[in-house]
């Protein structure tokens, strides 16, 4: 039978690869990815203390943090398409001009 | 004693996050953050939250990954094949990625949270989800819903080519 800490214990792997993805990878699709990554042992935290707690709130920000995910990746993407047609690169270290 | 169903989601679900982020070719990537958000899924179905699943595949599965493989296809590829990270930015990553694995463990195993049945309170039903949010969060839905439907313009703005438009009307 699987408890609540299994969930979190998988969640908490998931959130190190996601940070080991942001800090070493430098090609931006790959850090959305990253992000995404993050994003989803979020949720999972969410929904396994929904179904601890009994209440339904949980499952409604784990809804909510979904869609709102979403959104994000399309504009990242669209930025990320942006800054390929202007620097025909999408490494992120080869954006310095950026700086303001 | 330990579920199979849980080991095998788990070994699933990080494996393919690892995947994703350290095969040599983007659009692998992208499949294996496809897989990894199935086997997130499949989770919220052991944890009786079907409703959360069916719309996590929607979004994450039939979206933001086939999002991510259409963003690949239009870049060019030998802007992803250029791979410039150095050894010892990514051996600080695992320190870091082990560091974070083992420190948040630790915490989390000593933090008393690891009761036995656990899972005792009765599973929620996917009617009071669609309840709630038509009653009490329906302002914040209404919000999501703009949200939404501002990125979405604000991603076709950002793509939008005025060079490719300024010639079109020239040639017109």
């Amino acid at each position: 039978m699987t408890e609540l800490i299994d969930f979190l214990l998988v969640s908490i792997a998931l959130v190190a690869v996601g940070i080991y993805g942001i800090v070493v990878k430098r090609n931006a699709i790959r850090m959305l990815i990253s992000i995404e990554i993050i994003a989803n042992a979020a949720n999972l935290n969410l929904v396994a203390f929904s179904r601890y707690t009994g209440n339904v709130q949980g499952q409604v920000f784990a809804l909510f943090s979904i869609a709102i995910a979403a959104a994000e990746v399309a504009i990242g993407l669209g930025l990320v398409v942006i800054a390929y047609r202007l620097y025909k690169e999408i490494d992120v270290a080869e954006f310095r001009s950026m700086r303001g | 004693m330990v579920d199979p169903v849980f080991v095998g989601l788990a070994v699933l679900t990080v494996g393919s996050a690892i995947i994703a982020l350290e095969t040599r070719e983007l659009i692998y990537g992208a499949i294996g953050l496809a897989i990894s958000m199935l086997g997130i899924a499949g989770f919220f179905l052991l944890l009786d939250a079907p409703f959360v699943a069916m719309f996590q595949i929607a979004v994450y599965v039939g979206a933001v990954a086939v999002l991510i493989i259409f963003t690949v296809m239009l870049v060019r590829t030998q802007a992803l094949f250029s791979i410039k990270e150095d050894k010892g930015r990514k051996a600080g990553g695992i320190v870091l990625m082990l560091f974070i694995m083992v420190g948040a463990g630790v915490v989390l195993l000593a933090s008393g949270l690891n009761s036995t049945d656990s899972f005792a309170a009765p599973a929620v039903d996917f009617v009071a989800i669609g309840e709630e949010m038509l009653t009490y969060y329906s302002p914040a839905l209404i919000v999501l819903g703009l949200t939404l439907a501002g990125s979405i313009i604000a991603a076709l703005a950002l793509a939008r080519r005025e060079d490719v438009e300024q010639e079109n009307d020239r040639v017109n």
